[in-house]
């Protein structure tokens, strides 16, 4: 059987994205979901509704804001704009910034139960042993905390690749720039292409699988660790 | 010289209150001893520096932690703490975890070696193993050595045997007596159980209701009629030290000296010269005005003075009374015997002690 030739470009980019978006939210998320977890403030309810915004909202309510955001006469896009010289809809950059808001809680929230549950007392010791709360939290928040991490960066990875709504609203469909597998996808089955099409969905299907088998699989297998 | 560690905290929440105002010798254990909600952990924590009260002054030696405008985080303080339960860090094994501060501190302060720590604590077959493969023993040496490996300037320790069993916290004990006697390093040790107490006290600090209630050498402020609330019924009477003078093998006794008074106990294995510490509730000891010349079974009765009678509580059958032995010893009567003794301060009165329990070496280098 001859397999029919598919443009792996889509692919590679889909993964360049969910990749650097999860890079850059784990360090944005790490503080956020710390906060959450320790603070007495009242704000704390608000903040973690609208962490969890992305959610329950229809992608195209948030691909609609944010390509007015991030467009040459947005908030963001303008002053971008003004540096650059091209404005962030339509761009590579302006895809990295729609899927770190629109993954933001898939990467948050696993960090959020994972600090809960460690808890202030391993930072109180490792403090009360002459350790900065920066080292503190490296050398052992984030290790016992590491199916929180596991969790987060699997989660964030595989719903940024598969993301699709507001991939289209903010990004357009920019061969080579910011057509994604879910797009391409699409696209093969809106000219009919099906064989194409079911190769991409398979694949998708299968990877996102294997992940979250992964995450439960390894997460069974972790030891929770109680001080 | 030794360091004096001074305390000044003032917390005022609406469930809460702590006003203290102490200054100890960094020196030898010093035991905060109180019921549960007197502020003992509170006060600990505000020396670690894991809490600030809002109004405070700390100081050890020539170093504030704590004024209007100083506050030095936990981490810069150098003191260490061991709590209750051991907090390991779960994630490393044992050597790891007692490295954890030793890497911490800067050469130049490290007093305390992972060798020697390792051999007074016998953590030597632990060190490759994981925090859950030990027993709570085992991983309460493991903290307290965690903790000594910063060459902390004080040892602050929050009820560190409250979890173990009586095995283990007799296992412990000692290990806590060679720091001490090893490593000099002052200890301030937070309990509610006499029988710690009565092992490692040097100093004693008692608090009910977040106030210094007294403070001071234990033979001195443990026998005071204000603390009965504080130290409870069944706990409440004298601490005293006493030297093993002689043997009696006829009858089976031990003869201690104690303030140029005899006592009698039970025969024990420590040789003459060593000195024990006894606790004589205060219920054991009952009073006459008259010597009991040959007409009393018991054994033990001490020359002493009415030093101060308890508040007499209008609804209380009884009433604790200070005596003054050499050293104060605490006697609890009924107020109907009071009133027949007609014992007023000054009285001279035998204390008829019934029972009393001892504790061995305490002796310290």
């Amino acid at each position: 059987m001859d397999l029919p030739l598919i443009d792996l470009e889509p692919v590679w980019i889909s993964l360049q994205l969910a990749g650097i978006t999860v890079a850059i939210l784990l360090v944005f998320a790490t503080p956020v979901a710390w906060w959450l977890a320790h603070t007495r403030s009242r704000i704390r309810v608000v903040v973690e509704a609208v962490v969890a915004l992305p959610l329950v909202l229809p992608p195209t309510v948030l691909g609609f804001y944010l390509l007015i955001l991030l467009g040459p006469h947005g908030w963001v896009g303008g002053p971008v704009q003004a540096i650059t010289g091209s404005p962030l809809s339509f761009s590579f950059a302006g895809l990295v910034f729609a899927s770190i808001l629109y993954s933001m809680p898939f990467v948050v929230q696993p960090l959020h139960s994972a600090f809960e549950s460690v808890g202030k007392i391993p930072m109180e010791t490792a403090q009360s042993l002459g350790a900065s709360r920066l080292d503190a939290f490296f050398t052992v928040i984030s290790p016992l905390a590491r199916r929180g991490y596991l969790t987060a960066i699997v989660l964030g990875f595989a719903h940024t690749l598969g993301e699709f709504g507001v991939v289209l609203m903010v990004g357009g469909n920019i061969p080579g720039k910011t057509k994604v597998i879910s797009i391409e996808i699409y696209d093969r089955v809106e000219v009919l292409e099906y064989a194409q099409a079911h190769i991409l969905s398979a694949g998708l299907l299968i990877f996102s699988f294997l992940v979250l088998l992964m995450v439960y699989t390894v997460n069974r297998r972790l030891p929770v660790q109680v001080t | 010289m030794t360091d004096l560690l001074s305390a000044k905290l003032k917390i005022d929440y609406p469930e809460f209150n702590l006003d203290i105002d102490l200054n100890l010798p960094a020196k030898g254990v010093t035991v905060v001893f109180g019921p549960s909600g007197s502020g003992k952990t509170t006060l600990l924590r505000c020396l670690s520096g894991l809490e600030r009260a809002p109004t405070g002054y700390l100081k050890l030696a020539d170093q504030v932690w704590q004024d209007e405008e100083t506050f030095i985080p936990i981490d810069k303080r150098k003191v260490g703490m061991v709590f209750q339960e051991s907090r390991l860090f779960p994630h490393l094994n044992i050597q790891a975890n007692l490295l954890y501060g030793y890497q911490r501190t800067q050469p130049a302060d490290r007093n305390l070696h992972l060798d020697e720590v390792v051999q007074v604590l016998g953590l030597a077959p632990l060190l490759k193993r994981y925090p859950d493969k030990l027993s709570g023993g085992e991983r309460q040496r493991v903290a307290i050595g965690r903790a000594l490996l910063t060459s902390p300037k004080l040892l602050l320790m929050d009820e560190p045997l409250a979890s173990l069993d009586i095995q283990r916290k007799a296992e412990i004990i000692p290990f806590i007596k060679k720091i001490e006697d090893e490593f000099k390093t002052p200890i301030i040790y937070v309990t509610h159980s006499m029988n710690e107490v009565l092992q490692l006290v040097d100093t004693m600090v008692i608090l009910n209701s977040g106030k210094v209630v007294n403070c001071g050498p234990v033979e001195e402020v443990f026998s005071d009629v204000r603390l009965r609330d504080a130290v409870g019924d069944e706990q409440l009477g004298a601490v005293l030290e006493a030297v093993v003078s002689g043997h009696d093998e006829e009858f089976g006794l031990t003869r201690l000296d104690f303030m140029g008074q005899t006592l009698n106990v039970p025969q024990q294995n420590i040789s003459v010269g060593q000195r024990l510490r006894v606790h004589i509730h205060s219920k054991d000891v009952s009073l006459s005005t008259a010597p009991p010349e040959g007409t009393t079974s018991v054994l033990n009765i001490l020359r002493a003075k009415v030093a101060k009678i308890g508040t007499l509580e209008p609804k209380g059958y009884s009433v604790d009374i200070e005596l003054d032995a050499g050293r104060p010893i605490l006697s609890t009567i009924t107020r109907k015997s009071l009133s027949n003794l007609n014992l007023k301060p000054g009285q001279p009165v035998f204390a008829h002690i019934k029972a009393m329990k001892m504790v061995h070496e305490i002796d310290k280098i």
